[in-house]
């Protein structure tokens, strides 16, 4: 094998150099180290040409090998196009390798070949149907990526069928498409908005992000399609990865504004100002207003503030910035101040996170001092800080500065003075600058400390003392002529123009303070003017033109010299100058009038200079963007709006509390929509039994016309074919409806018979119309022995009302018992987390066995034990039902039993209602739902009687969790991508024969049995009753009484706890 | 008509004379010479960090980050955070190294066909897909020898075919079905000081930052719990996304299912309140003669108040100012090094020995008729204190002190933490 690869190596070789045209055949046969002499030309020439030979060879390792050359050359850069129909056959190969490659390799040149780049399409459209679900992602993500306009149509299509996946990786990767075809071709805008919709309503944390950056960047102004989703997106938020957490983060905050009112106007004092000097005629009515309606935060603008808060923990810069923008911006002033800590904790981390954490909190620190001042030194300078951070920390600093803190600032600033970066020191005095002029406490010190600086060796922080010396001096000009005559004095040895430029300002803008040196100065100037840089020069003018007005008798000859040079100088700005002033001072007749104001124009006294932050109005923009960054509004920068003055309606926010996530939205569901809402209204509202009881009967009807699509909607997912024939056949049912229990019964009997002889595809729909329905369901429900409840209890009709409103919807299933039936009307009560209808079935096994709650010792009487019914819970489809028990043992009555405190605290019980009185002896059996959210953390509460409280606490099995499902083979088939845990056990002898295999399984964990093709296979599905994911069991038997247990889920935990629990039931029993 | 696209258009990588040596496009082709920008900055910075990170061009903005010498330098077209982009290009960076060891030019061009699966299975459209390192590690085995040789003869790949089990479940930190002989699990307490002291001695500033690094080999799906037997010192927290938060907000006890193998749990900031115990000081004598060309060096180490613990694995350097041409000193222990390009002092101490302290001493030569440089050198110290008090398992105290000029530094080690299994499901 090895050596028939070298062959074909060389051959190969042989053959590109043939094909080659001359150059190739006269340098060498041998190719590799062909003619250095004939440039990189040929050379590169040649390797292409072997590398399509490699690549049209029928070695894989060979094509892999050049596709790997390939590869090199792209992330060179340098340009592999003419390989493109070489490589783009290798599309459909079976090496993922390879593939993979090759997928980069299309990627990066289909825009420049689009013919060719078609050939490959029909590849991505098989590849789109694979049962694995990283290859349908990456076949979606290639076929998205390849940007070739003429493929639209199939892009839209593939996005479609991929958002409604049963795979969340593959809806995640659908969002990504969307963005790709979005900026391909914008006329698709609205057929995206719809999947965009669709996608938001996805519960799966893989797909919140992406979902949201779609949004973001296809219909940002649709804010209408997050109302709904809002509640559920910030509860997701924590599990969300990190960057999706970004995303949705900087979207809420977009969000809140337009939807909260400001939190700001209680504590904010300006605000209040600012209010009062627009209202100025009403203000009265104003204040009145505010004291009338206090403010009160919107419990939505509560959640989004909690649920983000623990984010500030993240290892994840990006995160903890957004969430700190996100409560600058939107929550009450002093709740702010939670995000510093964790910014600060940011500057540890690696410089460019510095950089731009620091900008951030330069623009925070400008408006709230109080927020950073006490981590005033984390802000201190180390000299291995590059010269960016340096001059952030010390415009952080300049802003902290107070009257308290001034000394140690300015101490620390001393030393950042004599700092080798001359650039930063320089920046420092700019600092020292800034607080002289914001402090006047300090105004003195600095100055003087400035002066001194003045004799330091090196240049630039001479001359920038200079300039901030100017500054001050200006503020108060009275008292500092010394220090004039000083920088007089060091005229000579400064050379930076600024600085020279300044100190010629200011002996002319004080020149009466200093007369003696003032001339003398000029007079130096006008012999040195040509060599002088410009604004040396024009200040030398001014100087002039204002001594001239002073002090005409020394200076007039001086001027007038120093006019005629820069009359006649290369600049022009300096020669309009020169012009102007002559007119302006030199008296002469035709423009006189002018000149009689000269003195008032050169010599007003001017305002002292403000010298403040750069970071004043960075705050315009939202903060952590990159606009904010720049200081420049960058392309696609979304404008953070103000709040509004009067709140939009919360209750766009409102979700029924049962929202059924996936399937209601499914394919041709989305037409049904009056009956959906419907539904919906019912799920909030079911408590209101008596109104809907009212409307039970009459709303058959319009109900009537949704079930045939909620019948399609289960066979979505198959094929189209499928579909119609179900839908056709449940119309036909429909008309029949089979009124009589015995009938369906039997029906679903011979139904099931037909399962079992090879027909799983198949499904019948039985639909009872309105009124034969409810009859049905209650005589079986009063025929039914074991249903013995306390009557009185009002759940019970809960019961019998959610039957009626339910029974037109009912879906395909099949059942041979009645509790069946109740089961599956029950499923329309739970959301379904997945992209094809999953029903719930009975559970096929109810294990009898109960497990003590509260022993009669311990609880003085009264005693309590459980069972798992393993039925739905009727209060909320999330919960667990448990049936309690409880018995009275004492001989006097015990009153008022009832739950009390529960914890964790979060636990979500549905309690029974209070039982007023149990007789002695007599007992009574309750039910309650209980969320255990996935884990079989034990819940504990608190049962209490009149006089007692004990605790008790139910620890779940794993497999209570579990609510069964039906499903088909091939369903099941092709839901085995997720997560699997799976261990080989030996069976014990009596669990071999294929009979009871499900019994057992059916004690350990609440799972519906599948059927399956093959005799040695088992399968049985569940889902969780929290989550709604889905868990998959599989039992292979083989040889030797050994036996494969497998199963997949998403919540792997879960998963590898069943396994334990299933490996100890198998092998021992 | 095409429309700015968001998030990460383009990925180029730059070495530190100025080359692009490898180019990554998740959009449309954007032509290097956009880069030209970037090589401006990078021409007007005096030293490589000084280069900003953010820059705007006319069309493009580029955010860059430099680590090992290399720029990483993104090219985007239209507004997102700054930030998220930085954080990704790290994380990338850290992929790199884990993937090759090191992430310096040679190794990134030696495996760039793994680079590029790399890049391509961590942004899609320009946003991160995996960023998890065990997620990526399913999808492409990183590179041994003896796979690269298994590869050649067998023909398999390092392409894995399955979705990695973490990338859909609740915890895509963790893949499934990992299994241990030996189950371990080590945690690695690494205390880092970051001080600032003045001329006279007395610290100006000094913060205590720790992390813990874990090294977890737990088979099936551990969950873990951690308590601090003082939580309170924890003053300031950032966690592994595995950490649950809400129980650390109620309860303060760490509870998590740990990644498999090498991670960081967590990284805190220690609130003390006043300054604490010095274990090292450093006497410093460093004069340039005016008009002379020699200058003299002398620095002397001593441990302080170390509650009986050496120190060790000392490591002092110091940027000299650039007018030292070179330097002759004699260290009384270790070996020092003078690289007169970039005027770095560094001299490995060892371990400190109380009764003989190590000195370094000698001459400066000074570039002839330069003028006296005025600022004293500052003083960057390392080194190790091993704390036996925190028991078993290596439990080491690193501190990382950050001198401006010389004396003195401070630590606190009066933290231990208690390791509990409390649940431990397959076991």
């Amino acid at each position: 094998m090895l050596s028939m690869s070298t062959n074909n190596l060389s051959y190969s070789d042989q053959g590109g150099t043939d094909s080659a045209v001359e150059v190739g055949q006269e340098t060498t046969p041998t190719s590799s180290n062909a003619g250095a002499g004939f440039g990189l030309f040929s050379v590169d020439f040649k390797k292409n040409e072997d590398l399509k030979e490699m690549l049209e060879s029928n070695k894989e390792s060979l094509k892999l090998e050049a596709m790997k050359r390939v590869v090199g050359l792209i992330a060179k850069g340098k340009n592999a196009s003419e390989l493109f129909p070489a490589v783009v056959k290798n599309v459909a190969s079976k090496n993922i390798e390879l593939k993979k490659l090759v997928y980069v390799y299309l990627v990066r040149y289909a825009e420049e070949q689009q013919d060719l780049a078609l050939l490959s399409i029909s590849t991505f459209q098989r590849a789109l149907k694979d049962p694995n679900q990283l290859i349908r992602a990456s076949a979606l993500r290639v076929l998205s990526s390849i940007r070739v306009p003429i493929i639209v149509p199939i892009m839209m299509l593939a996005i479609k069928e991929a958002a409604s996946d049963m795979s969340p990786y593959v809806r995640k990767t659908s969002a990504h498409a969307i963005q790709k075809l979005y900026s391909l071709d914008q006329d698709q805008k609205e057929l995206l908005i719809e999947v965009i919709e669709k996608l938001l309503k996805d519960k799966s944390t893989l797909v919140a992000g992406s979902v949201v950056m779609a949004f973001e960047e296809v219909c940002p102004d649709r804010i209408d399609l997050i109302h709904k989703n809002y509640r559920k997106l910030c509860n997701l938020l924590v599990d969300v990865e990190e960057w999706g957490q970004v995303v949705i983060i900087s979207m809420l905050t977009r969000y809140a504004r337009t939807q909260f009112t400001s939190p700001w106007k209680e504590d904010g004092v300006f605000d209040e100002h600012n209010e009062r000097a627009f209202y100025e005629s009403d203000e009265e009515k104003t204040r009145d207003e505010t004291e009338a309606k206090p403010y009160m935060m919107d419990p939505d603008h509560r959640l989004l503030l909690r649920n983000t808060k623990p984010l500030l923990q993240s290892r994840n810069t990006a995160v903890v910035m957004s969430v700190a923008q996100l409560y600058w911006h939107l929550a009450p002033k002093n709740e702010v101040s939670i995000v510093t800590k964790s910014l600060v904790r940011l500057l540890r981390s690696h410089r460019e996170v510095q950089y731009i954490v620091l900008q951030n909190i330069a623009t925070m620190s400008i408006q709230r001092k109080g927020m950073f001042e006490p981590y005033m030194k984390s802000f201190y300078v180390r000299s291995t800080d590059a010269t960016h951070i340096k001059s952030l920390k010390l415009e952080i600093l300049t802003s902290l500065a107070n009257e308290a803190n001034i000394s140690t600032i300015l101490r620390e600033f001393q030393t950042y003075v004599k700092s080798q970066d001359k650039q930063f020191a320089a920046g420092t005095i700019q600092a020292i600058g800034r607080c002289a002029t914001n402090i006047s406490e300090v105004t003195d010190t600095c100055l003087n400390g400035l002066v001194l600086l003045l004799s330091n060796r090196d240049e630039t922080v001479v001359a920038e003392s200079v300039v901030v010396i100017r500054k001050l001096l200006q503020i108060q000009p009275t008292q500092h002529s010394d220090i004039i005559k000083h920088m007089a004095k060091l005229f000579d040895n400064i050379t930076v123009p600024m600085a020279r430029a300044s100190i010629l300002w200011l002996m002319g803008e004080y020149c009466e303070r200093v007369p003696k040196i003032a001339p003398d100065v000029l007079r130096k100037m006008a012999k040195s003017f040509t060599s002088e840089e410009d604004i040396v020069k024009l200040q030398i003018v001014n100087l002039a033109a204002k001594l001239y007005l002073t002090n005409s008798k020394q200076t007039k000859l001086l001027t007038q010299y120093i006019l005629n040079l820069g009359k006649y100088d290369q600049n022009y700005d300096i020669r309009d100058r020169t012009r102007f002033i002559r007119q302006l001072i030199v008296p002469n007749d035709k423009n006189g009038a002018l000149s009689k104001y000269a003195h008032r124009i050169l010599l007003a006294p001017k305002p002292a200079p403000v010298l403040e932050s750069a970071y004043k109005d960075r705050d315009r923009y939202q903060l952590g963007t990159l606009s904010h960054t720049i200081n420049t509004k960058a392309s696609g920068y979304l404008e953070l709006s103000d709040w509004p003055a009067v709140a939009p309606d919360q209750s766009v926010r409102n979700v029924e509390v049962i929202e059924p996530e996936w399937a209601p939205s499914l394919g041709k569901t989305g037409k049904s929509k009056p009956a959906k809402s419907s539904d919906d209204k019912f799920y909030s509202d079911s408590g209101e039994e008596e109104e809907e009881e009212e409307k039970g009967s009459g709303s058959s009807s319009s109900e009537d016309g949704s079930s045939s699509s909620s019948s399609s909607e289960e066979s979505g997912s198959d094929a189209e074919s499928h579909v119609q024939k179900n839908s056709s056949q449940s119309s036909e049912e429909s008309d029949k409806s089979s009124s009589q229990s015995e009938k369906s019964s039997s029906e679903s009997d011979s139904e099931k018979k037909e399962r079992k002889t090879k027909t799983p595809l198949q499904k019948k729909t039985v639909k009872p119309t309105a009124k034969d329905g409810y009859h049905t369901i209650m005589e079986h429900i009063f025929n039914e022995e074991s249903w013995t409840y306390v009557t009185k209890n009002q759940h019970t009709k809960t019961i019998f009302v959610n039957v009626i409103n339910q029974h037109s919807v009912l879906q395909t299933f099949s059942y041979s018992h009645w509790s069946t039936l109740c089961v599956s009307l029950f499923t329309q009560l739970c959301p379904l987390s997945l992209a094809f209808p999953l029903q719930l079935s009975g559970p096929a096994f109810v294990p009898e066995k109960s497990h003590d709650l509260l022993h009669r010792m311990t609880g003085k009487g009264l005693s309590a034990q459980y069972q798992f019914p393993r039925q739905p819970c009727l209060y909320q489809p999330t919960m667990v039902s448990v049936q309690i028990s409880l018995t009275n043992t004492t001989d006097h009555p015990l009153e008022q039993i009832h739950i009390g405190d529960r914890s964790p605290t979060g636990l979500n019980i549905h309690c029974f209602n209070t039982i007023e009185c149990l007789e002695p002896e007599a007992s009574v059996t309750v039910f309650i739902g209980i969320d255990f959210n996935d884990s079989t953390q034990a819940a504990n509460f608190q049962l209490c009687t009149k006089e007692d409280h004990f605790s008790v606490s139910i620890q779940p099995a794993i497999g209570e969790l579990l609510l069964p499902i039906t499903m088909t083979e091939l369903d099941f088939r092709k839901l085995l991508g997720m997560n699997e845990s799976s261990a080989t056990i030996t069976m014990a002898a009596e669990n071999m024969t294929s009979q009871p295999i499900s019994r057992p399984v059916a004690t350990v964990a609440n799972l519906g049995m599948v059927p399956s093709s093959q005799d040695n296979v088992h399968r049985f599905a569940g889902k969780t009753a929290s989550s709604g994911a889905v868990v998959l069991v599989t039992v292979e038997l083989r040889e030797s009484s050994t036996a494969l247990i497998t199963i997949n889920t998403e919540k792997s935990v879960m998963g590898s706890m069943l396994l334990r629990d299933l490996k100890l039931a198998l092998a021992q029993t | 008509m095409q429309l700015p696209a968001k998030m990460i258009h383009s990925l180029f990588l730059v070495n530190s004379s100025g080359d692009i040596f490898l180019e990554k496009h998740w959009k449309s082709v954007v032509s290097r010479s956009v880069c030209d920008y970037f090589f401006e900055a990078q021409e007007r910075a005096s030293e490589p960090e000084n280069v900003p990170p953010v820059i705007p061009t006319p069309h493009h903005y580029l955010i860059s980050v430099l680590r090992h010498r290399i720029y990483f330098v993104a090219v985007i077209q239209s507004e997102v955070p700054p930030l998220f982009v930085i954080e990704f290009l790290h994380r990338v960076v850290d992929t790199f190294q884990d993937y090759f060891g090191v992430c310096t030019e040679a190794a990134i061009k030696d495996n760039v066909v793994v680079v590029y699966e790399l890049l391509e299975e961590m942004l899609d459209n320009g946003f991160p897909l995996a960023t998890e390192s065990n997620i990526l590690k399913e999808l492409i085995k990183p590179p041994t020898i003896l796979r690269t040789v298994v590869n050649t003869i067998t023909g398999s790949t390092n392409v894995g075919e399955q979705l990695p089990t973490g990338q859909l479940s609740v915890v895509p930190w963790r893949r499934t079905g990992v299994k241990y002989t030996n189950n371990e699990a080590y945690f690695d307490v690494v205390e880092e000081i970051d001080a600032i002291i003045d001329k006279s001695g007395s610290t100006i500033t000094a913060e205590i930052q720790g992390v813990i690094d874990a090294c977890v080999k737990l088979t099936g799906m551990p969950d873990l719990t951690l308590s601090f037997m003082n939580p309170r010192l924890l003053d300031d927290v950032s966690f592994h996304p595995c950490v649950r938060f809400k129980r650390w907000e109620a309860e303060r006890i760490l509870s998590f299912i740990p990644p498999d193998g090498n991670f960081r749990l967590l990284s805190y900031h220690v609130s003390c309140q006043n300054l604490v115990a010095i274990p090292v000081y450093v006497k410093h004598n460093i004069t340039f003669r005016e008009g002379s060309s020699q200058g003299r060096f002398e620095l002397t180490l001593g441990p302080k108040q170390t509650m009986g613990k050496g120190l060790e694995a000392v490591l002092i350097s110091s940027q000299l100012p650039r007018g030292v041409l070179n330097t002759n000193l004699n260290p009384s222990q270790g070996t020092y090094n003078f690289d007169p390009v970039t005027k770095l002092l560094s001299w490995d101490v060892g371990k400190i020995n109380p009764q003989k302290l190590p000195s370094l001493k000698g001459s400066m030569s000074l570039q002839a008729g330069a003028s006296k440089p005025d600022e004293n050198p500052t003083i960057n110290i390392q080194f190790k204190i091993q704390q036996s008090a925190l028991s078993d398992g290596d439990k080491i105290l690193y501190l990382y002190l950050l001198y401006r000029i010389p004396t003195e530094v401070c630590i606190c080690f009066q933290k231990g933490c208690v390791l509990l299994f409390l649940q431990w499901p397959n076991q």
